[in-house]
């Protein structure tokens, strides 16, 4: 994998819609902006109602995803370049769902929606539908998935790569700081992680720092490339972000998103958990 | 669980008891900028969340008492505000010159 394969600019982009073979899906935290204006021809997916168990804590299973994908007329053979709101937080986090999935040609545009209002290219508010396809998944991909047990045990052992912002790495908030502080969990963070923001990954604009950039950023920060290596944040969007820099454009192996994140991690009991910087 | 909740509209539900809320509008040239990107930065400029605004300009986070910064990023230019939030309601204007 190298950049050029998982990730499209907002001019390759503009110039594919319409495309045969090239969905674009956008993935948003805030579910209302497709509706405002999406990228025309783009297919919504809604991160929460779409990709989470409705009842359990999970993901949808691989049938639920097949259904999915199959209604939203996304076919196997598709390349599917998504993008989102967030410096694509949610649209990495999508990308790293259609890869546990066995997706094989999924992209980014770099910047995501951001970097697109920014540049005032034109969005759509027509309805779009596509005809169904006869979408069939792998069964899910643990190499790239954490789950809690694995997490404990990397204590000391892996690198642990926390992506939430130092005020939440520190314990002085829970959430990012557009949310309200609320959460019955503790503040803090996993011992022996280290703390490198995703938004260090990304320029203002939304789009990612260079390939040289990005190797200094996780180098100076300690990383041990001879080491396996897990990233979390909050609920695994903004380490999703951080998984797609380490794994898809720096190409380290080995590199697992922790989706339960500090929400699980920080309501545990009897794990370790480390305050301050 | 996450979602990010609307842009401006009421407090009601909010603790300013315990929140630490920071909010306010984004205006340029006389007028309020909706869809305006409006970050948080902390103390040492590091970013701490992003919001876009509402169409009547509006942005609103939830902070920890201390010093901050609001950027915002529009296609009509940028614009920067310091200050310090206590707890409670801490309102601000972000002007984009």
């Amino acid at each position: 994998m190298s950049r050029n394969d998982v990730l499209v600019t907002a001019d390759w982009a503009q110039e594919h819609i319409g495309a045969p073979g090239i969905v674009f899906v956008e993935v948003d935290e805030d579910t209302s902006a497709y509706d405002k204006g999406h990228i025309e021809g783009a297919v919504k997916l809604d991160w929460r109602t779409d990709l989470q168990d409705p009842l359990r804590r999970d993901f949808v299973d691989r049938e639920q995803f097949e259904q999915l994908l199959s209604e939203r007329g996304i076919g196997n053979d598709d390349t599917v370049v998504l993008y989102g709101g967030n410096n694509n937080w949610f649209a990495a986090y999508a990308y790293w769902y259609f890869k546990l999935y066995g997706h094989s040609d999924v992209k980014l545009i770099d910047g995501g929606r951001k970097k697109w209002e920014l540049d005032s290219r034109p969005l759509s508010t027509d309805a779009v539908s596509r005809p169904a396809t006869q979408y069939k998944a792998s069964e899910p991909d643990t190499s790239i998935r954490a789950f809690r047990d694995e997490v404990v045990a990397a204590i000391g052992e892996k690198n642990l790569v926390d992506v939430r912002s130092p005020d939440e790495f520190a314990g002085k908030l829970v959430a990012p700081a557009h949310l309200p502080q609320e959460g019955a969990q503790r503040p803090g963070h996993i011992p022996t992680a280290v703390n490198v923001p995703w938004s260090k990954a990304a320029n203002e604009d939304g789009t990612f720092k260079s390939d040289e950039e990005l190797a200094k950023l996780y180098a100076e920060a300690g990383l041990d490339t001879g080491k396996d290596t897990i990233a979390y944040c909050r609920i695994g969007e903004r380490s999703s972000h951080t998984w797609f820099v380490l794994r898809e454009l720096l190409g380290h192996q080995n590199v697992k998103n922790y989706d339960g994140s500090w929400t699980e991690y920080g309501s545990l009991v009897g794990v370790p958990i480390e305050k301050g910087a | 669980m996450c979602g990010a909740p609307k842009q401006g509209g009421t407090l009601a539900g909010v603790d300013l008891a315990t929140q630490t809320v920071i909010q306010g509008q984004v205006w340029h040239d006389g007028a309020p900028v909706a869809g305006a990107y409006v970050r948080l930065l902390d103390a040492t400029d590091e970013f701490t969340a992003e919001v876009v605004t509402s169409p009547e300009g509006e942005f609103r986070f939830f902070a920890a008492p201390g010093a901050w910064k609001l950027r915002s990023l529009a296609p009509v230019g940028r614009g920067e505000r310091a200050l310090t939030a206590d707890v409670g309601l801490n309102e601000t204007t972000v002007a984009i010159a």
